[in-house]
């Protein structure tokens, strides 16, 4: 069965990356936004199976992007490689020294301080000329160990690029998961006291677990800022983090898949929505998102559980 | 020799509330305490200081002689001090299985792997072996909040008792049994305390649990330790009687203490 | 000493602005454990409201004084109406629930209702200029002030006594407090907590589209508005303590004053400056600084 599942998530990143290279431009395009948008969220699950809900991983994500635009811009790194370890190093520092304090709190505490920090960004970002204040600036494209693609190729290659690391963080993800750090998630989620008198320590268990979704929601804000050739303050901004949080549920915190699927979903019905009625596409997320608390808690991926207990009864 | 604990003149006080006051306690290996006394006498309050859970406003505790005021639950545990709760304290939405593996990996391995699976199937042998000694084993796959209060109870012993404290507290572990289980999850948890040669404190309202179970009797009233002595001994201090079990105990054809007795194993 | 001034005028204007955006906030929070989300909708919705109906009233060319009516009377009822509508049609289901689902909940109400504002009254911004020129300007030590501006001030004072007053004084507000302090011993005290919960929800959605509506003459009232008051509401109310009047208060005026010296001092780091100080009050005290901490039980 695991193994099935790991396998499956192989597949999935295949069939992406192949239609991904097929498919015209624009969807190619959407196809890694939800990649990286995928990666945030799967850093938010990692969360919120500890019972944590971040308003704020939108921090990680500008750091993220702006990170690869600085690199890209201002001291002319376009290897991607590198771009990713920098902005994975700055995001895990920041985390590190966030998280001294944010890892404290839980419930309502945790998801309004993660959002007022990300705030303290998005108020910094948009005070500064020399990044282009509100409007951001532009990202350069990407090289991979020496090789520049172009402004053609680049994007292929940035699609490629995520779906590598989304297979690959996926499967980490899952074996993270399924080991003593992940579970001691649900136990912190579920006892707190019973894992201190364990001897475990619950701060430690909630800032590494906070430190890797930092480090998984920079490596999106990369993806995204190297795919879109933009990066601006609306990244840091609460909404933003309110959509990943949006996704998240969508997806539901089951299985690793399950973030990246939502995330697919999400970006589709978006540009769906936006060109048939944009003044709703906030309003059906509202309801949708109402829809989800009431009717699956559990999210998307309880449709595929459900399907699988039915074909087990089957069986059995 | 240093006693395995020891408290020295321990006072908490909740603003004008005595909560404990003046407790002057030893206990060594292998002793088996019962702790009684009626509700607000400072039971709990002791368990909770000597655990960490609350810092006591005065006084000191000794575990091997080194002191443990300050220090976290956390901290305390790590020296080697068990405890079990009134209300088990388990991870309630997973299953016995995943309780008991989560206690092993925190308490006994101590190292927080990332990448190696949880349920392997060594470890979930060493689990079943010990759920198997709690007599809980039939319930391994079963998610712990829809389980009795008494099989909650016994894992929450197990759990506590992975990491072989030298102390273990275990706070009223029948209450909440059904009047015919209490003989035997006290049987069952009394042969692994022994097994182990742990201090073992149990507070507990029923005196023929105390009396079957105890080699000595802790009698608290008041916030403060009422008697301290043979079980007995305390049990037919006619002040005891009096104050704490508020009638009167008919001690002749009560088992000898330190005798398990087989009838309900 | 004219920059003092000037810090300390536009503090306690500031102050008691947040004040007023917040005290409905903490409120809700006090009683019905929900942070809502979508105070900040409320807010926008009133400024949207009291503008719309300032701009129609002037347009009659009616009694400019009564102006100050029809923009606190529009805002109020659109606030009450529609905080019965998200009361009474949806939270009150949702009773009971985990306090992170809770905010998940407002936060959909917040969505739902920032494009019901747009489709209302579309996306172009509005103006209701009027009662806030109409009142003047003062000026001393060399300053130049609008009055408006004292005029909120004196409205906070109203809204934080009339508060005080109903919280302490009168029978609906002491039973208010025992719910705050004990839901389930007010639960088996009697009391009807479900219609407490309905009318400290519609007390609060009322507060916040007040805040909008006096808040709409100083400014242009615009799409997104009512998104960004309800993280700065929250870093106010949380200094304080969440879910304490006076707290708020306390909270406000920190903010206020922290962020008017930053303007006046150092412009580049206003909005950085509030979570600032957030950030401070938290690190030493986690609570906030009114809040009483209370331990699990086990």
């Amino acid at each position: 069965m695991k193994t099935k599942s790991l396998a499956l998530l192989f597949i999935l990143g295949l069939a992406i990356l192949a239609g991904g290279l097929l498919l015209p431009q624009w969807m190619s395009y959407l196809f890694t936004i939800a990649m990286g948008k995928g990666l945030v969220v799967l850093g938010l699950v990692l969360l919120m199976r500890a019972g944590l809900v971040s308003f704020g991983q939108g921090l990680y994500y500008c750091v993220g992007a702006y990170v690869a635009g600085m690199l890209t811009q201002f001291a002319e790194v376009t290897d991607i490689l590198l771009i990713l370890l920098a902005s994975i190093s700055v995001s895990v520092v920041i985390a590190a020294i966030i998280g001294l304090l944010l890892c404290r709190y839980r419930e309502i505490f945790f998801a309004m301080f993660s959002m007022a920090f990300s705030m303290i960004l998005y108020g910094l970002l948009v005070r500064m000329q020399v990044l282009g204040s509100t409007d951001g600036f532009n990202v350069a494209n990407p090289s991979l160990l020496g090789w520049a693609p172009g402004p053609e190729g680049a994007s292929d290659l940035v699609l490629a690029v995520a779906v590598f690391l989304v297979v690959s963080l996926g499967i980490l993800a899952w074996r993270y998961l399924n080991s003593l750090s992940g579970y001691a998630g649900e136990a912190v989620r579920e006892n707190e006291i019973r894992l201190e008198y364990l001897g475990g320590s619950v701060f430690k268990v909630v800032y590494v677990k906070y430190i890797i979704a930092a480090a998984l929601a920079a490596i999106g804000g990369t993806v995204t800022a190297l795919v879109s050739g933009h990066v601006d303050p609306e990244m840091a901004y609460w909404t933003t983090s309110g959509e990943f949080v949006f996704i998240a549920l969508m997806g539901g915190t089951a299985h690793v898949a399950a973030p990246i699927i939502a995330a697919v979903l999400f970006e589709a019905l978006r540009t769906y929505a936006f060109a048939v009625a944009p003044y709703t596409w906030q309003m059906i997320l509202g309801f949708a998102l109402l829809a989800i608390i009431l009717f699956m808690p559990s999210g998307l991926w309880s449709l595929v559980e459900r399907f699988q207990n039915k074909k087990a009864r089957k069986t059995t | 020799m240093s006693a395995l604990l020891k408290t020295v003149n321990l006072e908490r006080t909740f603003g004008a509330v005595t909560a404990a006051t003046d407790i002057n306690v030893e206990l060594n290996s292998g002793e088996i305490v019962g702790v009684i006394g009626s509700n607000g006498a400072g039971k709990t309050t002791f368990i909770n200081m000597v655990t960490g859970y609350i810092q006591p406003s005065g006084g000191d505790i000794l575990v091997r002689g080194e002191s443990i005021i300050g220090k976290s639950p956390r901290e305390v545990s790590l020296a080697g001090v068990g405890r079990s709760f009134q209300v088990a304290q388990l991870f309630q939405e997973l299953t016995v299985l995943d309780n008991m593996l989560i206690a092993f990996g925190f308490s006994v391995d101590r190292k927080l792997s990332f990448l190696n699976p949880l349920r392997s199937a060594e470890k979930i042998e060493k689990a079943q072996a010990v759920l198997r000694e709690y007599e809980i084993e039939q319930y391994t796959d079963e998610v712990v909040s829809t389980l009795p209060q008494g099989v909650r109870k016994l894992l929450d012993i197990a759990m506590a008792m992975l990491s072989n404290p030298g102390l273990m507290l275990l706070d009223e572990p029948t209450s909440g049994v059904a009047i015919e289980d209490k003989f035997t999850l006290m049987d069952t948890v009394m042969a692994a305390v022994r097994k182990s040669d742990a201090a073992t404190m149990f507070v507990e309202h029923d005196m023929e649990v105390v009396l079957r179970y105890a080699d000595r009797v802790l009698a608290f009233y008041d916030g403060r330790v009422l008697a301290d002595g043979p079980t007995q001994k305390v049990l037919s201090d006619p002040k005891v009687q009096e104050l704490v079990v508020g009638h009167h105990l008919d001690l002749s054809d009560s088992a000898p203490a330190t005798t398990k007795e087989s009838g309900h194993a | 000493m004219k920059q003092l001034i000037a810090i300390l005028v536009d503090g306690s204007v500031y102050a008691s602005w947040l004040f007023i955006i917040s005290a409905g906030l903490t409120l809700i929070y006090g009683v019905m454990r929900i942070l809502n989300m979508s105070h900040g909708s409320f807010y926008a919705l009133g400024a949207y409201s009291g503008a719309a109906m300032v701009g129609w009233y002037f347009s009659t060319g009616s009694v400019p004084w009564f102006s100050f009516v029809a923009l606190i009377g529009a805002a109020l009822v659109a606030g009450i109406t529609v905080g019965l509508l998200v009361e009474r049609g949806l939270l009150r289901f949702m009773y009971g629930r985990d306090e992170v689902v809770m905010i998940l909940v407002t936060y959909a109400v917040l969505l739902i209702m920032e494009d019901a504002i747009k489709l209302i009254w579309g996306v172009e911004p509005y103006f209701a200029y009027q009662p806030y020129t109409m009142l003047g300007r003062t000026k001393f030590a060399g300053l130049s002030f609008a009055n408006y501006d004292f005029m909120l001030i004196g409205v906070s004072i109203l809204i934080g006594l009339a508060l005080w007053y109903g919280l302490n004084r009168t029978r609906n507000g002491k039973l208010l407090r025992v719910v705050i302090h004990d839901r389930e011993i007010a639960g088996a005290l009697g009391i009807n907590v479900s219609r407490i919960f309905t009318i400290t929800f519609l007390i609060g959605a009322g507060i916040g589209a007040l805040a909008g509506a006096l808040t709409a003459p100083g400014l242009s009232v615009v799409p997104g508005m009512g998104i960004e008051v309800i993280v700065l509401a929250f870093a106010v109310v949380v200094i304080g303590g969440l879910g304490s009047i006076s707290g708020a208060l306390v909270g406000a005026l920190i903010v206020g004053m922290a962020r008017a010296t930053a303007v006046h001092l150092y412009p580049e780091v206003e909005l950085f400056v509030i979570y600032a100080v957030m950030g401070l009050v938290l690190a030493f005290r986690p609570q906030g600084l009114f809040a009483v901490a209370n331990a699990r039980k086990i």
